[in-house]
């Protein structure tokens, strides 16, 4: 046999033997079934073992946290969008969240990004995040306790006061501080004294949001920034919607269940949809609302207006 | 010196022939799949992800280079019995010592030089890639020269990994030699530990040993500074001075002692 041919033959060799090699290892998988592994173990839970061990690969070992973090949220929530049943309760409440967030920003202290898209997906409602405001401050207040100068962070803080805890004075108070870092936008001014003054109310949320938008470094930050001003848009159209619905309730005496004695009314072709395009849908109690497969689903509570206590007399 | 220099170029050439140089290739299909990778993972992270990791990687492939073949640079004379030859030659015992040490560094310095060329092709590559919004809220630029600062640091560290595997080399095994080149790289990033020893002891002698050790051991931590500079921190000239004046004295401690042990041996 040739050189060329004895290498011919070691070749078709290796390919049959690790076709092999597969193949017992897919019917060996099939008999005996290999347990999946848990998504939210952690393998390591100390932050400052964790620091030690890595060595010099700190900031490499931080990436490598800060992926498994983005996929356990990222693909819970697919998980949710899609309506698959999350059997593990830890799952469902995004346990492992706020650890592999703390992990990553222990080994990399400075990672910006870690703090600042951690504590939107930590502040996240349920089921499409953790619903964990109090876990969202506490990774911003560790940020900010490394870098006292990031405006950012307290600006952050103060977003999830306003926005997930409709604590306005408390938010107002973390706009404030923002503002008296030197480099801070000149608007976070404005912005305590209106939620303080306005806190909860449409018109002052979509100029934080506006604000937010603006100013986001990141695309992915804007987009989210874009995401909640559709949703002030929704909350504007569902009011007017609704009230249209209620008229042909009242016209009709009967309880508007669908869309069709609106349309039929108001002489409408198609169903009206939300900034997203998606279709708005009517519940069982005659409720205008977004659909649950809309991108701005689910909106946010309808926070109260603040309460002002009037001046001592 | 001519001798020197001809018994380094001869440790470069025979690197060479050993295919330490393909390391360079695995480097550069790491780079180009995490490149293809992280722009799905990251959420705009990846001009510094592949930083931290091209940084990193050029650490970590240049200690696997400096541990390996610094263990084997006299010990496998010895084991050919090359080291005879070697020795009815006109040159110097201590001469044999440090060409073989500039022979090595050179090796990193090259390998060094290329992956950082890649990693600075990779990220230009990835801004232009990236969005101006991205680009701007880099917390440093993607071609930030200050890179080399860090990298400059990994040359000095693995420059003193290579001393630490080179000495060993000249008294012990192999095996013997990069167990303990691998235990003084680890212990060299606990130098903090070891200082900082007596707030958790109570024993005064417990915690002065530790205290000699923080001395006496490299402290390869203070050569990391790539965290730094991909954040953009600024690392002063006055630190990388410094920071480089004293790997060269410990360079120059372990290669002295490595010729002293390598020149008082007997190969009989």
């Amino acid at each position: 046999m040739t050189g060329l041919g004895r290498i011919a033959v070691a070749v078709v060799m290796i390919g049959l033997l690790t076709g092999a090699a597969i193949e017992l290892q897919r019917l060996r998988d099939r008999s005996f079934p290999v347990r999946p592994v848990e998504d939210d173990s952690l393998y390591l839970t100390s932050p400052s073992s964790l620091r030690r061990m890595a060595l010099a690969y700190r900031a490499v070992a931080a990436d490598l946290y800060w992926i498994r973090a983005l996929q356990y949220f990222g693909g819970t929530r697919r998980m949710v969008e899609a309506g698959q049943t999350i059997t593990d309760p830890n799952r469902r409440r995004y346990a492992a969240l706020f650890p592999l967030l703390d992990l990553t920003t222990s080994l990399d202290p400075r990672f910006n990004l870690a703090y600042r898209f951690g504590a939107i997906f930590l502040a996240e409602p349920a089921p499409r995040g953790p619903a964990r405001p109090d876990l969202a401050i506490a990774l911003l207040m560790k940020g900010l306790a490394e870098r006292p100068d990031r405006w950012e962070y307290m600006q952050d803080i103060g977003f999830v006061h306003y926005w997930w805890r409709q604590d306005y004075k408390a938010a107002a108070e973390w706009f404030r501080r923002a503002s008296e870092v030197p480099g801070a936008p000149w608007w976070l001014k404005s912005l305590a004294a209106t939620t303080l003054a306005q806190g909860g109310d449409r018109l002052s949320s979509r100029m934080m949001w506006e604000a937010i938008r603006q100013s986001a470094e990141i695309d992915w930050l804007r987009h989210d920034a874009e995401r909640h001003l559709g949703q002030l848009r929704a909350l504007d159209e569902i009011d007017a919607l609704q009230a249209i619905v209620n008229r042909v309730a009242s016209q009709s005496a009967q309880p508007v269940l669908d869309w069709r004695p609106v349309m039929r009314a108001a002489g409408w072709r198609t169903i009206p949809a939300d900034p997203a395009g998606i279709p708005y849908e009517i519940d069982e109690r005659g409720r205008v609302q977004v659909s649950r497969s809309s991108p701005l689903w689910p909106m946010p509570a309808e926070p109260p207006r603040i309460d002002v206590a009037p001046p001592p007399s | 010196m001519r001798a020197t220099a001809l018994m380094a170029v001869n440790v470069f050439r025979e690197s060479v022939r050993d295919k330490v140089l393909y390391n360079l290739v695995l480097f550069a299909v790491l780079l180009i799949a995490a490149t293809y990778l992280i722009g799905q993972l990251t959420a705009g992270q990846d001009i510094k992800i592949i930083k931290d990791l091209g940084l990193a990687a050029t650490s970590v492939f240049g200690v696997f280079i400096a541990v390996f073949i610094g263990i084997g640079l006299v010990s496998k004379e010895v084991e050919r019995r090359s080291i005879y030859a070697l020795l009815a030659k006109p040159i110097e015992r201590h001469q044999i010592v440090l060409g073989k040490y500039l022979g090595l560094v050179g090796t990193l310095a090259v390998n060094l030089a290329v992956m950082a060329a890649a990693l600075y092709v990779v990220l230009a590559y990835m801004r232009w890639l990236s969005s101006e919004g991205t680009i701007k809220a880099l917390e440093a630029p993607a071609l930030d020269p200050a890179m080399l600062k860090a990298i400059a640091l990994i040359f000095v560290e693995l420059s003193i990994v290579t001393a630490i595997a080179l000495f060993f080399s000249t008294f012990s095994t192999p095996i013997l030699s990069a167990t303990l080149t691998f235990g003084l790289f680890v212990a060299g990033h606990f130098s903090a530990d070891l200082r900082n020893f007596d707030q958790v002891v109570d024993s005064p002698a417990a915690a002065r040993l530790a205290r000699a050790l923080y001395w006496v051991l490299p402290n390869l931590a203070s050569f990391d500074v790539k965290a730094q500079v991909v954040h953009g921190q600024h690392v002063s000239a006055g630190y990388m001075a410094l920071t480089m004046a004293y790997g060269a004295a410990y360079i120059a401690a372990l290669l002295i002692a490595a010729m002293v042990i390598f020149s008082r041996r007997d190969f009989k």
